[in-house]
């Protein structure tokens, strides 16, 4: 039975904490867990740590989502995140990491050979706020049409404007271009 | 604009391509599934989803909390009320904030009664799809006696809204606990009979037996929740792992099995019908008279029928409703992912607040968009035939998908 270990948060908490050293943007405690927030270059090598490290063993792929922080009331480093939840069935601590992705370069390596859920969830991502995942092998629109431009998640992204659907520009995808439109 | 010509793909030898849904009796929603079939033998299979997809998480950002409340009724629609008070969880999470200990108690009570609807519609279709049409009438009668207290307790009985931020909307009717009581008994007999029915039927048994085998590595790879997670020997459940509302009073198992394939799966549900049959009669016990919302006005709204009956309930009422960057909810500028057990699995939220009334971000971890990936994998190899045995006994609810 998986159980929540209060204890045991800490020590994984001291021990990224080691292991990324000056790469950990913020560390914070949350009710249950701790969030690390990190680069977009570190986010894959942390979480490879984090789920092959003897000791933590966080193999229980929970959630994957992206967020934008476009005039956010508090800085961030970067203005797109992507927040992946782990669990440790070893020892009974969820884990958060927050990879900030850059506006001009929304790019981000891959975790969809690490964990097999993180596939659908990337794409979702893509679809919604457009964050490119590198070496992700069928990165396309998951819930959008294929051929639906713009990402809606994203925070310029008017929620209503763009009138009637009749009226929208008649656009047709051009087979092969693959998930740059 | 779309084109089918985009999607016709290269036959090779001796197969056949083959589309089955988005709308198909078998396929439980809005499901679509492009296969590849050699035979009876499905060679390829690709999910497509996204024909429900509503814009949930965009529409939150433009909501008020507690108006976001009214969309997490579509979520998964088979059981309304495990959404209504995740979101409710999750946003007192986020606040600090406790509700009253009979509010407490009502949310579990009908947190197990939703989940008895959603499991025994599951297990109903799933028999109903190998072609036992008995189970699902059985079953469609004990979830229409819940839908009648449903709709008695929170006024509708699909979209029930009930919770809100601090508390709940009405309090319970009168005759409520005799009702519920009645419906236990019979749901008692009704899981027996379900038991009694399939566990040794010769052709139930040859349908579900060992089709859709999911390890124990792929459960938690993909990250694969619930009742589909328990039958594959991973016990996790969030009632036990950090309970929530009163789950840590209650006794009650976690029911697991470590065969991983459709048969596991129906039985864990079944065996999880008798342990909230359980949790319902206890917390039954536990239910006694008191307040229903927190006292916090700035966070909780007031009783809607002292809202009519004095002032200061009514000027906080007007302080919660109205829009604007002075009225509201306000809330600490944080993030915060908050999760409950739905029938389903791990129902997560979410939430970056940015001190507003209004979420800056909502996301919505379904427990359907995480369980559905792994089926295009599990009809590699299998029978066409399978297609419905495995797929109704993941219980993938398209509203929860797709959001």
């Amino acid at each position: 039975m998986l159980i929540y270990q209060k204890e045991n948060r800490l020590s994984v908490a001291a021990k990224v904490e080691g292991f990324l050293g000056e790469k950990l943007l913020t560390k914070e405690e949350k009710t249950d867990y701790f969030q690390f927030s990190v680069k977009a270059a570190d986010a894959k090598t942390l979480i490879r740590f984090l789920k092959e490290d003897s000791e933590l063993g966080f193999t229980y792929f929970i959630d994957m989502c992206g967020a934008d922080y476009l005039k956010y009331p508090v800085a961030m480093p970067e203005r797109f995140a992507v927040i992946t939840t782990l669990i440790s069935p070893k020892l009974g601590v969820r884990v958060q990491v927050r990879a900030f992705v850059s506006d001009a370069e929304p790019r981000i390596a891959t975790l969809s050979d690490v964990f097999e859920g993180a596939n659908w969830t990337e794409r979702e991502a893509w679809d919604l706020y457009g964050i490119e995942f590198l070496g992700h092998p069928n990165l396309k629109r998951v819930l959008l049409p294929e051929d639906y431009e713009g990402y809606p998640l994203r925070k310029d992204y008017p929620q209503r404007g763009r009138g009637e659907r009749s009226s929208f520009p008649v656009y047709h995808a051009v087979p092969g271009t693959g998930p740059k439109d | 604009m779309y084109s089918y010509e985009n999607e016709v793909v290269e036959q090779t030898e001796n197969t056949v391509h083959l589309n089955v849904g988005p709308s198909h009796p078998a396929m439980h929603g809005t499901l679509r599934v492009k296969m590849e079939v050699r035979g009876e033998r499905v060679i390829k299979a690709e999910q497509e989803i996204g024909y429900l997809h509503t814009g949930f998480e965009k529409l939150g950002e433009y909501r008020s909390y507690n108006q976001f409340i009214t969309l997490t009724d579509r979520l998964n629609y088979f059981s309304p009320l495990n959404n209504n008070i995740g979101f409710a969880v999750a946003v007192e999470e986020l606040l600090g904030l406790v509700p009253p200990r009979r509010c407490q108690v009502i949310r579990t009570l009908l947190a197990e009664l939703s989940r008895l609807a959603d499991h025994s519609l599951c297990v109903g279709a799933l028999a109903m799809d190998l072609g036992a049409f008995t189970s699902i009438l059985w079953t469609f009668v004990e979830r229409e006696k819940l839908y009648d207290v449903f709709e008695a307790v929170t006024g509708t009985r699909l979209t029930t809204s009930y919770t809100r931020v601090g508390g709940i909307a009405f309090d319970l009717p009168e005759g409520f606990e005799s009702r519920v009581i009645a419906i236990l008994d019979s749901m008692e007999s009704t899981v027996e009979k379900l038991r009694g029915s399939f566990y040794k039927n010769r052709i139930f048994l040859d349908r579900t037996e060992g089709t859709g085998i999911i390890t124990k590595e792929d459960i938690e790879s993909f990250g694969i929740t619930g009742p589909m997670a328990r039958a594959s020997g991973v016990a996790y459940d969030l009632r036990k792992y950090r309970p929530y509302l009163i789950y840590d009073e209650l006794e009650f198992k976690v029911p697991t099995y470590t065969e991983g394939d459709s048969l596991a799966r129906y039985k864990v549900r079944l065996d999880e019908m008798d342990e909230s049959i359980k949790i319902i009669r206890q917390a039954l016990k536990l239910l006694e008279p008191g307040p229903i919302n927190a006292l916090d006005q700035k966070h909780a709204l007031p009783d809607k029928l002292s809202t009519y009956r004095d002032m200061e309930s009514m000027i906080h009422h007007f302080k919660m409703i109205m829009p604007g960057s002075e009225h509201g909810l306000h809330t600490p500028v944080t993030d915060l992912y908050s999760s409950t057990e739905a029938p389903n699995g791990e129902l997560g939220f979410h939430i970056v607040s940015d001190g507003t009334s209004n979420p800056w971000r909502i996301r919505i971890r379904g427990c359907s968009m995480l369980n559905y990936p792994i089926f295009g994998r599990l009809m590699e190899g299998s029978m066409l035939s399978d297609l419905v045995a495995i797929l109704a006994s993941f219980n993938i609810i398209a509203g929860e998908l797709d959001r």
